[in-house]
């Protein structure tokens, strides 16, 4: 049995006529399986690799170099939330919004929620200074946030 | 300078400003149109090339002379790839280009490809841009559906495709040859230059790297001409053969300890004082102690120095390393520069990709040290260390593959030379600055 459903693969070779080899397909294929599975198991790698005509070392050489991806043993929960902590938000109290996180959540950052629901993370900049401090929803940036924004959003997430 | 008025901004803030309609209801496309019908590709290039148009992706690296070095009559395929990837902390201007009027981005990577002979464009961007991904996917499909995009376009004989193609978290994929290989489904480890990409980039053919700010000013070449672009800015230094000038208006970004953070559309040449004011000054009635001119690896300008002027050869004469990228980042009097050269260090080291010895153990190095000046525990020695440091891991002496290693040892550099007094006395009085155990974790 393949762990990558047939739509998956559908959407990943989707992608090979945009490049001139399959190995560019990396990246779009590693977004997709995550997407998915919440992690690139091991398994994945190997049939990604199968697909690229690419070997598996060659897929998780490029999967480990971003530490964006997880393997199965370290898998994200349902949401990720970064909290960035670069200049311009550390300058605006970053710090102690990771901590209020932190306590909130009963995590570390790279850890995720008991319930499976948030997986807390620290970001380099992300890119929305003007909205210091700052925190990315998956892909979404939620601005100028307070503690008790903070807990909005986590009420939010929790929920979801 | 207050009356300038802006013209890559002009259309942010008009509802729905990212739809094609509307763009082309302001003229949008024209410029692109009228180059396909009557001009040759080369005179495309003349045109960028003689408005003096520098990228503003953080070199400042004459953006024609850029398309020039491309081989001749080579028989293809060139590509083109739009660095999107704006991860240089404090920087945000790409970001606002692409959520509100990603065509006029789309239409300079349009004339950019008919200009170099180009048929595809992979248009790298960051994966934390969700919604300028979404708009600008969007905005292709508007393009192909309306013909502006894809085969023989509007019978004119030349093809383009555009491609989005997400990163995955690391500022390394900004560098140009980190891009490439991060493209092509790699480690986004930079490559020993030369060959530059314009002789052999992504897939190993003749590639153009262009930041998404430059290809913004090429569409308002187009469309508005060489003297428009050239009125605009700070014209070269007669006595300085190494000035080529800083034409054309410049977005810049503010952040930190001010009122109102946000991104304005300025000449070049502007100062932080002015920028300070537009952002509505020093938040809770503080005064300036610091500013960072362009993103963190510029170093920094102390309160003296906030009257030089932000073009692209100002910041330099200060002992910054340049302009970068213009984002401003200001810092109070009540903030300790050990903390923030702290956090400095820690994204470096968090950032490095760890490919030469120098960059990979120096960043760490200076995190270590710093993070020991933050807890009190800081020696007399330390700060010589430090700057020996910073300046052993630049690419000055060759030693290291890219240019990330020399944007970590200049922060630390001209935060030693400029505040070495706090430093000094820091470490004299054992004097510990906030600290919180989670978040510095690394
Ligand atoms: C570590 C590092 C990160 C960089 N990040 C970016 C970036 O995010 N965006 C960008 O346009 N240029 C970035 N650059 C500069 C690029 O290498 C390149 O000079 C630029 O994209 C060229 O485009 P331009 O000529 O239009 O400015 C970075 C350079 C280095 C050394
Ligand atoms: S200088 Fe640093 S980031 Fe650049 S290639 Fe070398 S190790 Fe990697």
């Amino acid at each position: 049995m393949s762990i990558l459903s047939n739509e998956l693969r559908e959407k990943i070779q989707a992608y090979i006529p945009r490049y001139p080899n399959k190995q560019a397909v990396t990246l779009p294929a590693l977004h997709l399986v995550q997407d998915a599975l919440r992690c690139v198991p091991n398994e994945a790698v190997r049939e990604i690799a199968q697909m690229l005509d690419l070997a598996p070392s060659e897929v998780y050489d490029t999967m480990t170099f971003y530490g964006f991806f997880r393997e199965d043993h370290n898998k994200l929960g349902k949401n990720r939330l970064w909290v960035c902590r670069s200049l311009a938000c550390n300058l605006r109290g970053a710090d102690d919004l990771l901590g209020h996180f932190c306590d909130k959540l009963h995590v570390a950052p790279g850890e995720t929620t008991k319930d499976g629901k948030i997986t807390l993370e620290f970001a380099e900049c992300i890119g929305a200074c003007e909205g210091a401090p700052c925190v990315l929803i998956n892909d979404e940036h939620e601005l100028n946030i307070t503690n008790e924004k903070a807990d909005q959003l986590i009420a939010r997430l929790q929920k979801a | 300078m207050s009356n300038y008025e802006p013209i890559l901004l002009a259309r942010i803030g008009k509802p729905e400003s990212y739809k094609l309609e509307g763009y082309r209801a302001d003229g949008g496309y024209e410029a692109f149109l009228k180059a396909l019908k009557n001009s040759k590709p080369n005179e495309v290039v003349d045109t960028i090339k003689n408005s003096g148009l520098r990228g503003r992706g953080g070199a400042g690296f004459p953006t024609g002379l850029k398309w020039t070095f491309l081989p001749k009559d080579h028989p293809g395929p060139i590509y083109l790839c739009v660095n999107a990837d704006e991860s240089e902390p404090c920087t945000f201007n790409n970001r606002i280009l692409m959520e509100l009027d990603p065509h006029q981005v789309l239409e300079g990577v349009m004339l950019a490809c008919y200009a170099i002979k180009s048929s595809r464009a992979y248009y790298y961007i960051r994966y934390e841009y969700g919604l300028s991904y979404r708009r600008l996917q969007a905005a292709i499909d508007e393009l192909y559906a309306a013909g502006l995009l894809g085969q023989n376009i509007q019978g004119s004989g030349f093809n383009l495709d555009i491609y989005l193609h997400r990163g995955a978290g690391a500022y390394v994929c900004g560098e140009e040859t980190g891009l490439i290989e991060s493209l092509e489904g790699k480690r986004a480890w930079p490559r020993i230059k030369p060959p530059f990409p314009a002789i052999e980039g992504a897939f190993r053919k003749p590639t153009i790297v262009n930041n998404v700010e430059t290809l913004a000013c090429v569409t308002q070449i187009m469309r508005r001409g060489i003297d428009w672009f050239k009125s605009i800015g700070v014209a070269p230094d007669p006595k300085n053969p190494r000035d080529a000038g800083s034409y054309g208006p410049k977005l810049y970004c503010v952040s930190g300890h001010v009122n109102n953070p946000g991104c304005w559309e300025l000449p070049l040449g502007v100062t932080s004082n002015e920028l300070i004011r537009l952002a509505g000054g020093v938040w809770k009635g503080r005064k300036v102690k610091a500013v960072v001119p362009g993103g963190l690896s510029m170093g920094f300008l102390t309160a003296n120095e906030l009257e030089v002027p932000l073009d692209f050869n100002g910041p330099g004469k200060v002992g910054c390393l340049g302009l970068g990228t213009a984002a401003i980042t200001v810092i109070d009097d009540q903030t300790s520069m050990i903390d923030v050269l702290h956090n400095t260090c820690q994204f470096y080291a968090h950032e490095s990709c760890g490919q030469c010895t120098p960059c990979r153990e120096g960043t760490g190095w200076m995190l270590k040290i710093t993070d020991r000046l933050r807890k009190g525990q800081g020696r007399k020695e330390d700060l010589d260390i430090l700057v020996e440091v910073a300046d052993r891991i630049g690419i000055m002496p060759g030693s290291t593959i890219c240019g990330l290693a020399d944007g970590a040892g200049w922060p630390v550099k001209n935060a030693i030379r400029k505040f070495r007094q706090e430093f000094e006395d820091a470490i004299k009085t054992g004097r510990r600055s906030h600290l919180r155990p989670l978040a510095m974790a690394h």
